[in-house]
């Protein structure tokens, strides 16, 4: 572990069962997030996430090493049906989570209301992109850190943590909303489970492979989202990753499959007052957290001893086995 | 535990194929059952995670292989069965890939995604099963090698030594099939 | 029972000045249509060719027998969108909140909130009311239960649910327009004017499925929800959204309008919706918690 100083950002890792969240510390995370076994994270895949009773024995193990357990209850709760979503709250304040991860409005006001101890940190999927927004939050709930949407420039970034009095913490590797997070309904108008109220894009249930002369087609409900011959390195079956024809061209209209890498923009991300940042992927194995909490581990240690950065590959990693850096350099629009 | 530092996947040679193919399939069968159960009796939190996925089988093919291992999360525990091929078989999805690709995923040396982002490992079917029999033995932490040799019991030694030989020949060929890559790039 | 109102939403395509004051003229004269949402919401960089003709038009609406309210934009970021919102909480119609940026603004102001935040529940309806929310427009995915439920949970507020009209399904930092054109966003050089209804996108096997307009995308169906308009107001649904598509629009707002005062049966009027929109497909499976791409027959 090492110690975490004022300068230096926070390494906040992803875990999608107990053994990823130990990974995830042992490798070098500061702090770990992962969700309840239920809808009420944005990641309710199948075999994924923690019971009660692992929940509380990971923040102990976490609390042990001095690492911190962020708990995402970033879903919108249901009409008519909060239960689950307070419950959760609850549990993550009886249990001494350091923090939960909202984007829901009834839920900020809930948690602030109901839990006034406990910190509360804004989920990307409330798409808090200005610094309007975020002091809105901020104002009405006590938001103490704002993941930031995945659609700002660098320079834009430094601008609204520099208009804000809460932390902020940005995306740094992986998996790549291309849309706007929280304010997407690609996936349930393909299938009917929603992002926002299932917690689940593209849902396996409704994924299909198929052998078609050579190539692999993938489908989303009932449509086709992707053929890729044998050559091509594949992504994952999200809408915002298909290939799709218009009257203009034909292939990956909105991005192609790639994954982000910031480990580059490292020093400018410090240098713009962010606090964290954030590591994608609940959905994967131990051995990819151990690959990518590793590296980082590695590069933040050089950019806080002035080092220069021993940027290894994780290519091979990633979706489509390429990177980006993504909404951080303004080109990308 | 062999050490594997990239997620490059080393395939059989034909010759295991033609090795094995005569093989009676019965030993295999209780012995694989045996070391299931070893392994789910040291982690019982694995059939657990796979509520919600009873009688939902699915085929284990190693393409380097001729051999198909079916699972099927059954009644509380896990059922296991070892065929040929598919025939008439009704599995709801399938995981195909090199051997070493998919023990490797059991011992968490390999990521799935990322094996699957690189064609190493084709799903078929059921990808809901799939994903759930993927993260559950992924959190479990199975170490397969040594779940293989307690099964073994008292035949355990002279087996770990053969198998310590073993694994010194494939990491030697693991090393060697690195820098010939690296030696083309 | 009390009426329920029909609302035209903002036009989300970019349309040639020419169109667009064409259609609002009509809209005044002819439709028979409560309120009407007027403003730029999809990309800040458009909104310059009309604004100067905006006063006229809002008057023209208003002497229309129009209710006129302000809409904002979906997702501004930059300084100069932040003081467009700060200038249109100034305004003297009401504004429709698209992004949480806008409500500081407004400082408790009554307002709309638009279907670009996020109320899935009645907790967020009644946090959002307290602050000044008179209207809630509700995200176009929500399933019939959960409407009911904030309806029922704010009796207050008015309750509007999008009933026509490509739904918008997501919004990006990213012009997929210019993308597509090999340009990117800072010169774009409007190319998503050529397309008044939305670029088609269509599946490999080619399905139409999508439609692209600047960031936001869009469903290629149109939402079409006039077989479920009794239920809406039996719900306690207020007001009914027709979102400005390229298809005769007054003759849209006539046959809900007819349904709604029971003039009309529902089956006669989605044989009527067909013929006035006859090449786009209808789909209302977000409301009856399905695919929103499909179409469920009662």
């Amino acid at each position: 572990m090492t110690a975490i100083d004022a300068q230096s950002l926070e390494l906040v890792c992803p875990a999608g069962t107990p053994a990823a969240l130990r990974t995830a510390i042992d490798a070098g995370a500061d702090a770990v997030y992962c969700g309840f076994r239920d809808e009420t994270n944005a990641r309710n895949f199948p075999g994924l996430n923690f019971s009660r009773d692992e929940m509380r024995a990971s923040i102990d193990y976490a609390h042990a090493r001095g690492a911190k357990v962020l708990i995402a209850i970033n879903t919108f709760a249901r009409a008519g049906d909060p239960g689950p979503w307070r419950h959760a709250i609850d549990d993550a304040s009886a249990l001494a989570a350091d923090a939960v991860i909202l984007a829901d409005i009834g839920l900020l006001s809930y948690a602030a209301r109901t839990h006034p101890g406990l910190r509360l940190h804004l989920s990307v999927q409330a798409a808090a992109a200005s610094s309007a927004a975020i002091t809105y939050y901020e104002k009405a709930f006590g938001v103490k850190r704002v993941v930031l949407p995945r659609v700002l420039s660098l320079a834009e970034i430094a601008l609204v943590t520099r208009s804000i009095s809460c932390e902020t913490e940005t995306f740094a590797f992986g998996g790549l909303c291309v849309m706007t997070e929280g304010r997407c309904s690609l996936s349930s108008y393909a299938t009917g489970k929603s992002p926002n109220i299932n917690g689940v894009c593209s849902p396996a249930s409704h994924v299909s492979y198929r052998a078609d002369s050579g190539s692999l087609v993938s489908r989303l409900g009932d449509f086709t989202i992707n053929r890729f011959t044998p050559d091509q390195p594949v992504g994952y079956p999200t809408l915002c990753k298909g290939r799709f024809k218009t009257t203009v061209g034909e292939g990956y209209l909105f991005e192609e499959p790639v994954s982000l890498d910031a480990r580059p923009l490292l020093p400018g991300l410090k240098k713009a007052g962010v606090r964290a940042i954030k590591i994608e992927g609940r959905q994967r194995s131990r051995a990819y957290i151990k690959a990518v909490v590793s590296a980082f581990r590695e590069s933040l240690d050089a950019l806080n001893g002035g080092r220069p950065d021993p940027i290894d590959s994780l290519a091979l990693m990633t979706e489509g086995q390429t990177v980006t850096a993504g909404a951080y350099k303004k080109a990308w629009r | 535990m062999l050490q594997r530092t990239s997620q490059h996947v080393l395939r059989l040679p034909g010759i295991v194929a033609w090795v094995v193919r005569p093989l009676p399939l019965l030993p295999l069968q209780v012995a694989l059952e045996r070391l299931l159960a070893g392994i789910l009796e040291r982690h019982p939190d694995l059939v657990d995670r796979l509520s919600g996925f009873e009688r939902r089988r699915v085929a284990i093919c190693p393409s380097d292989v001729p051999v198909i291992i079916v699972l099927e999360p059954r009644d509380g525990t896990m059922i296991l069965r070892v065929e040929r091929i598919l025939d008439g078989e009704t599995v709801a999805a399938r995981i195909c890939g090199p051997l070493f690709a998919l023990i490797g995923l059991v011992d968490g040396d390999y990521d799935g995604d990322a094996l699957f982002f690189s064609r190493d490992l084709i799903v078929e079917g059921d990808i809901e099963a799939v994903l759930a029999l993927r993260n559950a033995v992924d959190n479990a932490g199975v170490d397969l090698f040594g779940e293989a040799l307690a099964t073994l019991g008292p035949y355990a030694m002279p087996f770990s030594r053969a198998a310590q030989s073993i694994a010194h020949l494939w990491t030697a060929l693991h090393t060697n099939a690195r820098h010939n890559r690296e030696a083309a790039q | 029972m009390s009426r329920i109102s029909l609302t035209l939403g903002p036009v989300l395509f970019n349309w040639s000045i020419d169109r667009w004051s064409d259609f609002y003229a009509r809209i005044a004269d002819e439709a028979p249509i409560d309120i009407v949402y007027i403003g730029e919401v999809v990309c800040s960089k458009r909104q310059p060719f009309f604004s100067g003709m905006l006063p006229d038009v809002i008057e023209r609406l208003e002497r229309g027998g129009k209710s006129v309210i302000l809409s904002s934009l979906a997702l501004p970021t930059l300084e100069r969108e932040l003081r467009y919102c700060a200038a249109l909480a100034d305004a003297s119609q009401m504004v429709e909140v698209n992004d949480v940026s806008m409500i500081p603004y407004l400082d408790g102001r009554p307002h709309a909130i638009g279907p670009f935040i996020n109320v899935y529940n009645e907790a967020t309806a009644l946090f959002l009311a307290d602050g000044g929310a008179r209207r809630i427009v509700l995200p176009p995915e929500l399933p019939m239960p959960s409407i009911a439920a904030i309806a029922a949970a704010a009796p207050e507020t008015d309750i509007e649910v999008w009933a026509f009209g490509r739904i918008p399904l997501a919004v990006s930092a990213r012009c997929y327009h210019a993308r597509l054109h090999g340009r990117t966003k800072d010169s774009c050089q409007f190319v998503c004017e050529n397309d008044p209804d939305g670029l088609r996108v269509d599946t490999l096997d080619d399905e139409k499925f999508l439609a692209i307009n600047g960031v936001q995308t869009l469903s290629h169906s149109y939402c079409n929800l006039i077989c479920e308009t009794r239920q809406l107001r039996d719900i306690g649904v207020s007001a009914l959204r027709l979102s400005p598509q390229t298809c005769d629009m007054v003759a849209v707002s006539r046959v809900f309008r007819d349904v709604l005062d029971d003039h009309c049966d529902p089956e006669h009027a989605l044989r009527l919706l067909r013929t006035i929109a006859p090449d786009t497909a209808f789909s209302n499976g977000f409301v009856h918690n399905t695919d929103g791409a499909l179409y469920v027959m009662e």
